[in-house]
């Protein structure tokens, strides 16, 4: 499979009391075409300005520092980051879209549907006619479900509920047909059946259209019904990236580990799958106590030297302060940063 | 089994909806419709369901934050509805409320000491160095320290403000607490801590505990009993484990089958739920779920079905399971 975008050694920095603080530290990323490459992490470890970053998004002061990010478009290839803005509008849209988390405020509330779907059409084909637009907006609203589509177009999108925006969101990113779809987490403020529907949904156009698309989200469950590669953050960096199904079930990294381990899951009592069942029981003084990640996510760009998790980390050794590890391949399309692991691929 | 510590029957809360000049009540929002459940002593009883299907308003309404339209809720031995204002401010001494916004519900403007002292101030009556004994006591119980006492909310991340709004809420030591999503506000890895903080202290002060919430994973582990609400109503109650696994109502099982599965080599059949939940303005006639289910009736459309004990411990409200 080709290459869609390839970020390479991406940073991302803010100013803050006269210095600077970086944000994002060096993160190259790969995604293939009609490819679902997911980003995991909790807050403030750089996943959503890594997105916004890509359209040319990033709010005052945050600014790229260094790094490139190759896109394959159709006129050839592109470096998203200093293309000036005349070009990248005429991307974003049209061959990258892109959905946001709160489908409630990322529509104009003084526009109808209809007068914010043609908007987007008409931005990037001058020569469309009204008919046409009506149509092709009819269409799109139909291909995502919502049930009564004429009356959703003249609508405002304050009568409309929330799990029928994202659709209309989606419908509205899918307009021009993109072939790169980034969605910052879509389904958060949504309810689970609601959430299964749009999830179905995305995997659906997916397959129909050969949409690559960068899943965003703090939910490891979303990652596992719509992922294909995953990448997992924490504190600007990624930590650990492999196929889905290896990430879940050869989980290395301590952080992803914990991730999987701190939230009670529906398939088991705990979802166990990083490690062995009886180390964990032993370590758990209660019966049913949660395992938790001990302390906080640090804010952003007050890491510590050395591995940034190992603060909270209950493997940490001394060489841990020392240096950062590295993003060493542990398995065939497997990396992970951690000192631990990269010895027992080296020992073996 | 001894007499339940709290007792739920026929709640209702209705808000009216205003229109015109005059401000006239044209109808009503059903935001809680006819539930009724029991929380025994030491007991945590779950509510959970989708956003807008009434589950804070109950919590809220046992509590007369919201002040329930019909119903009867009796809290050890008192009827709480008959409770005068001053005899209901005494009582909430031992019920109280922990609710899902941190950033929202701890006053800016008073550090940790002050947030935590006034509940002390309000029901009892204490000497300076007594509230200060008991103010560090609970500060401890929640995995503070004591130098962060002189800080203020805005210093404090998610977590930390969650666990202020704990021992805010315990340190009068009720027996009984609604915790309203008192984790969907937080981190993936701060909310175990935080429900093992919750869990901590329910067993070691002996709480009964009512805890709201739409996430089904957090509720199977923390939870007893559950119910599971929709548009107002319970639609499935009972043991957490037996309607875990063994779910009856149409509505438990696509809401269940809804939960992601965190192993991309399981891929889970979805029950798929078309559309969205009714109005609760308007509610369908009949079962209020009929307009979403698969396996809906005709009877489902006329008559709502009433509550049928399938199994001990497990009570479903579906026609599907009439005697």
């Amino acid at each position: 499979m080709d290459h869609l975008l390839d970020i390479c050694g991406l940073r991302i920095e803010t100013r803050r009391g006269g210095g600077k603080a970086m944000l994002l530290d060096k993160v190259d990323l790969s995604v293939k075409k009609g490819q679902s490459f997911g980003i995991v992490g909790e807050s403030g470890c750089g996943k959503s300005i890594t997105a916004n970053a890509l359209m040319q998004l990033l709010p005052y002061p945050l600014r790229v520092s260094d790094g490139t990010a190759r896109y394959q478009s159709l006129n050839g290839e592109k470096e998203l980051l200093s293309l000036p803005a005349e070009e990248i509008r005429g991307l974003r849209g049209r061959e990258i879209a892109m959905i946001f988390q709160e489908p409630m405020t990322s529509l104009d509330p003084i526009f109808t549907v209809e007068y914010q779907m043609f908007e987007a059409l008409s931005f990037h084909n001058k020569r469309i006619g009204k008919r046409e637009m009506h149509e092709r907006a009819l269409e799109m609203l139909r291909s995502v479900k919502i049930p009564r589509p004429e009356q959703t177009l003249r609508s405002y999108p304050h009568l409309i509920s929330g799990g029928q925006l994202q659709r209309v969101m989606i419908a509205m990113a899918m307009l021009n047909n993109p072939r790169l779809l980034i969605a910052d987490e879509p389904t958060t403020a949504l309810d689970v059946t609601i959430q299964a529907q749009i999830l179905e949904l995305m995997n659906g156009l997916k397959a129909a259209n050969g949409t690559s698309i960068i899943m965003i989200t703090h939910d490891l469950g979303v990652i596992a019904e719509t992922c294909e590669e995953v990448a997992v953050f924490y504190a600007g960096q990624v930590v650990e990236q492999a196929p889905a199904a290896e990430l879940f079930h050869n989980t290395a990294h301590p952080y992803t580990e914990g991730l999987l381990r701190a939230v009670t899951s529906l398939d088991g009592d705990r979802a166990d799958m990083g490690r062995s069942t009886s180390q964990s029981e032993a370590e758990a003084p209660h019966q049913n106590e949660l395992y938790t990640i001990p302390g906080m996510v640090p804010p952003g760009g007050e890491w510590s030297s050395g591995c940034r998790f190992r603060d909270r980390c209950d493997r940490a050794a001394p060489r841990c302060a020392e240096a950062l590890p590295a993003l060493c391949e542990i398995a065939p399309g497997h990396l992970c940063r951690c000192f631990r692991t990269g010895e027992e691929v080296e020992a073996r | 089994m001894s007499e339940p510590l709290l007792s739920v029957r026929n709640l209702k809360t209705y808000f009216p909806i205003k229109s015109g000049l005059l401000r006239k009540t044209v109808g009503y929002v059903h935001a809680v419709e006819d539930i009724s459940f029991d929380v025994n002593d030491r007991e945590v009883l779950a509510i959970v369901g989708e956003s807008g299907c009434g589950k804070s308003t109950a919590g809220s309404s046992i509590l007369r934050l919201i002040e329930p339209t019909g119903g009867n809720i009796v809290f050890d031995g008192a009827d709480i509805r008959a409770l005068t204002p001053e005899e209901m401010r005494v009582k909430r001494r031992d019920m109280q409320f922990i609710f899902q916004n941190p950033y929202g519900s701890l006053n800016p403007r008073m550090n940790v000491r002050a947030l935590l002292s006034e509940p002390l101030r309000v029901h009892f009556n204490l000497s300076e160095a007594q509230t200060r004994e008991q103010v560090d006591e609970m500060l401890e119980l929640v995995g503070m320290t004591p130098d962060q006492l002189t800080r203020y909310p805005h210093q404090f991340s998610g977590g930390q403000k969650q666990r202020v709004s704990i021992a805010r809420a315990l340190i009068s030591r009720p027996r009984f607490v609604v915790a309203d999503e008192p984790v969907s506000a937080l981190d993936v890895s701060i909310q175990a801590q935080i429900l093992n903080l919750l869990m901590r202290l329910q067993r070691d002060m002996r709480l009964s505990m009512i805890f709201i919430s739409h996430d089904l994973n957090v509720v199977r582990h923390i939870s007893a009993n559950v119910c599971v609400m929709y548009l107002g109503r319970i639609m499935e109650q009972g043991n957490t484990a037996l309607v875990y696994d063994r779910p009856l109502h149409p509505y438990t099982q696509a809401l269940l089958s809804a939960v992601p599965s965190r192993d991309p080599l399981l891929k889970k059949r979805h029950i798929a739920l078309e559309g969205d939940v009714p109005n609760p303005a308007n509610p369908p006639d009949g079962c209020p779920f009929h307009t979403r289910c698969a396996r809906a009736k005709p009877l489902c459309s006329q008559k709502i079905p009433e509550p049928v004990t399938a199994e001990e411990g497990h009570v479903v409200a579906c026609h599907l399971y009439d005697k």
